[in-house]
């Protein structure tokens, strides 16, 4: 629960736009797409039956609400997703690569050992209730 | 320090990390094929992985789970998609305690090992990629989702005053 006081008008010119631009089936579409890719309006405007004007008053309303950033490159103009988002994409990436930097370091001295040893692993006396959380998740 | 390479491709949602070993493919194999010297590498050491089933054939499934310092467990499996021993690997790889089922903070991966000879040693690179673009759109939509119920909290505060 957020606990809000007093200052009201930008907040709620905020969540205006916000519904506004998400109210509006092609403006989702939108969203989705760059969310994980980045679009010039001409090529958005190639991915919806309607006018590269039309899009392109769609793409204003998202950029009103912060739902995506325009920027201009030349003759183009590029759309692509909240930055956050971005940030989150690549977050996981960067999870996923020191994941693997960890197994690899440990396969390379489990192959240094002369033999593959062949004690078995001391594990715990186990109760196999699975839970749904992971370890690499660090929640905020 | 066997990593010699990592790309990281934000649009094509794939990591890849290139690893040299000091031993033939057939031995680095082994830590993949064995499932005694896979728990030795596969969790971190304060959550080691002991691994229930093992089939490492098209269609197969390998479940394990990963116990944490105060006993708690976190399941994963992979599902086997290819296999050519000791050169190529591929698995869908996931954490939840059915195949196929995933927890919203990591979407599952596609994973692709490959083993190639590289004089006395191994040059091995893992291709890590979400499983889908969809996936992954999810879990990022839910994260949008979450800055859109604090703008709605926010409406409920103007609404009470």
């Amino acid at each position: 629960m957020v606990v809000h006081s007093g200052t009201a008008d930008p907040s709620a010119q905020r969540v205006d736009r916000l519904f506004h631009a998400l109210a509006d089936a092609t403006r989702r579409e939108i969203v989705a797409l760059t969310l994980v890719g980045e679009y010039s309006v001409t090529e958005l405007a190639g991915r919806f039956p309607m006018s590269f004007a039309a899009v392109q008053k769609h793409v204003a309303v998202l950029a009103d609400a912060g739902l995506v950033v325009k920027e201009r490159r030349g003759r183009e103009q590029r759309v692509r997703g909240d930055p956050d988002v971005l940030r989150e994409a690549r977050d996981l990436l960067d999870r996923l690569e020191a994941l693997w930097r960890g197994r690899l370091d440990r396969i390379a001295a489990l192959l240094d050992e002369a033999l593959p040893s062949p004690d078995p692993p001391s594990t715990t006396p186990t109760s196999t209730t699975p839970t749904s959380t992971t370890p690499t998740g660090d929640h905020r | 320090m066997p990593v010699t390479d990592v790309r990281k491709d934000l649009d094509a949602l794939t990591m890849t990390v290139t690893a040299r070993f000091e031993a033939p493919p057939a031995r680095v194999w082994q830590v993949w094929e064995d499932p005694r010297q896979l728990e030795r590498w596969w969790g971190p050491p304060t959550h080691p992985a002991t691994v229930v089933d093992h089939d490492l054939r098209p269609g197969g499934v390998v479940t394990y789970h990963m116990t944490g310092p105060e006993g708690d467990k976190y399941p994963g499996w992979w599902r086997i998609q290819a296999v050519e021993a000791p050169h190529r690997l591929e698995f869908e790889d996931g954490f939840g305690a059915e195949p196929g089922l995933t927890t919203a903070e990591l979407p599952s991966t596609l994973a692709v090992v490959r083993l190639v000879e590289d004089g006395a040693g191994t040059t091995m690179t893992i291709e890590s990629r979400f499983a889908s673009p969809e996936a992954l759109r999810t879990v990022l939509a839910m994260g949008m989702e979450e800055g859109l119920r604090q703008a709605l909290g926010q409406v409920d505060a103007l609404l009470a005053t």
